[in-house]
């Protein structure tokens, strides 16, 4: 039964985790994220589904309660904003290393430092690029609306248990506060312990039957050579994961001159200044890339060939544009616009960006 | 049909929740809508304002620099968004709190005596729907039934008992805004 409301991007975070059955969440409350753990707090899971929802006492402590459900082969999710989910960096990085699934929301705001309260994208390199120590990636998913807001979390965990690997929703504080219709699907049941067993038996602990060796879940290693050996087979993992689930949308880039790069709510921003510049006679497309990790290297190193030009529109000083310049082997100019530290960018503002950096010089 | 619009005031008066008001009304109305809140330090007791698009087409930004219209209910909101509303839109205001009056030549103004009416009718509360009336008889932009509907629909239930007065606001609203310029 599918039924549509007007929702929080925060809100619907919590609504589709109780919907897809997952088993527990652990978090800690922080602007612009703490209605995620108010609205779990009010559906009351545990009295229906039997989900779990624990106020952990930190950032710190949520994250391995996370590590520890995840060890048992139990859907868990933790969510924060930028400084906490720094906090959680250290976990992140523990359960890349024992290969453990976990959703992970971070609702960016302002940094570096406890920063601003207010929306930011700024912490892409923390999300894409580690964060955490060692040789381990995120699976890292850009929702550009509320309703994927909701329909992520679903596919979040489907990758998380493909991969044995945590998934990361970054969003930030625009995505979280803002309101839209939002088609909230049929809730699916928790997974027994029955299916757990069977489906992850093979190295979640869920209780050793007499057929076969006992399963550690750990991410500690003595022997240098078969660390580097697992670093080796980590990496075969994301080689897989690059080839298999990049995701973009791409708008009026067929014939465009000048290609905006932006996820999340610099895209929804600069989905308008494709429209200002189309009424203006403009060739300006817009390519989102849904998965930052994976980034969609091949469709931007395809566009490279063709267009004047990227701009890669974001809340930041500066980040993502170097994975444009990587996939665009720096054939054309590619210029970073955004307003940072809380600040949010306007249509106008990007537009005129656009327009001093590619038709001024 | 799009409409971009900014309500702006104190926090407390009920701002974000006339903006949740009017969109859920626009999803009754079979409209695409975005509510985007200014939210934190400001919300505490400084001013709030929110931005409601209400579309027939899939809304791109949530964030606008220029609106279709402007609610403002105290100076501080006058004084940021007089500028802000589009050359032919429509500025509201509430008189009480406001001195300095619009000046713009090229929108249309109109002027809602919500805060008098509301007090002088015993609940001040329902002050925020009076102002929606209001602008709903400017701005049609959703029917009357549908805004009933949309306020249903974004109250809480264990407070269904305040939509008969609510009600009732957004059609008083309806009768006392009138046209200043």
């Amino acid at each position: 039964m599918e039924e549509i409301r007007l929702m929080k991007g925060n809100e619907v975070i919590a609504e589709a985790a109780v919907r897809c059955g997952c088993d527990g969440y652990f978090g800690y409350p922080i602007t612009p994220q703490s209605e995620i753990l108010e609205t779990l707090t009010m559906m009351r899971p545990w009295e229906t589904t039997g989900m779990v929802v624990v106020q952990a006492e930190s950032e710190v402590a949520a994250i391995n309660m996370a590590y520890g459900g995840a060890s048992c082969g139990k859907r868990v999710m933790v969510s924060s904003s930028s400084p906490g989910i720094s906090l959680m960096c250290e976990g992140l990085s523990y359960l890349a290393g024992a290969e453990l699934p976990c959703l992970v929301v971070n609702v960016s705001r302002g940094g570096p430092g406890l920063g601003t309260i207010q929306p930011s994208q700024a912490d892409y390199f923390q999300a894409v690029k580690g964060g955490g120590h060692g040789d381990y990636h995120l699976i890292v998913l850009a929702p550009g609306s509320v309703q994927e807001m909701y329909d992520f979390v679903s596919w979040g965990f489907d990758l998380a248990f493909r991969y044995r690997n945590p998934v990361m929703i970054l969003s930030d504080g625009v995505i979280g506060q803002m309101m839209e219709k939002v088609v909230l699907s049929a809730p699916k049941p928790r997974w027994s312990d029955e299916q757990i067993a069977e489906m992850w038996g093979s190295w979640a602990v869920t209780g050793k039957p007499a057929s076969r060796t006992r399963n550690i879940v750990t991410s500690v290693e003595l022997d240098p050579l078969r660390q580097e050996r697992f670093n080796h087979k980590l990496t075969d993992k994301y080689r897989t994961i690059c080839e298999r689930e990049a995701r973009c949308e791409m708008v009026g880039c067929d014939d465009a001159d000048y290609v905006i790069v932006a996820y999340g709510s610099s895209a929804r921003i600069s989905q308008k200044v494709v429209e200002l510049a189309a009424e203006d006679g403009l060739k300006v497309g817009l390519l989102r890339p849904i998965t930052l990790y994976p980034f969609p290297e091949r469709e931007i190193e395809r566009l490279s060939h063709r267009v004047k030009g990227f701009l890669s529109v974001e809340m930041s000083m500066g980040q993502m544009i170097e994975d444009v310049k990587l996939a665009s082997r720096c054939r054309v100019p590619v210029y970073h616009f955004g307003r940072t530290g809380g600040v949010i960018h306007t249509p106008t503002e990007v537009y005129e960006a656009l327009k001093s950096n590619f038709l001024q010089k | 049909m799009k409409e971009e619009i900014i309500i702006a005031g104190f926090g407390g008066q009920g701002v974000l929740s006339m903006g949740k008001i009017l969109a859920y009304s626009g999803v009754m109305q079979g409209q695409e809508v975005s509510w985007m809140p200014s939210y934190g330090p400001e919300m505490r007791g400084g001013t709030a304002n929110v931005t409601v698009i209400l579309s027939d087409e899939r809304i791109s930004s949530p964030i606008v620099q220029d609106y279709d219209t402007a609610i403002v209910l105290n100076q501080q909101s006058m004084d940021k968004f007089e500028s802000r509303v589009k050359p032919g839109g429509v500025l509201i205001y509430d008189p009480n709190g406001i001195v300095r009056l619009p000046e713009r030549k090229d929108i249309r103004i109109y002027e809602i005596s919500a805060t008098e009416e509301a007090a002088r009718s015993g609940n001040i509360r329902v002050f925020n729907t009076m102002i929606l009336g209001g602008y709903l008889k400017v701005c049609p932009v959703v029917s009357f039934e549908n805004a009933c509907l949309g306020l249903k629909k974004s109250l809480p239930e264990r407070m269904a008992s305040l939509i008969p007065a609510n009600t009732a606001a957004l059609q008083r609203g309806m009768e006392i805004i009138r046209q200043i310029s």
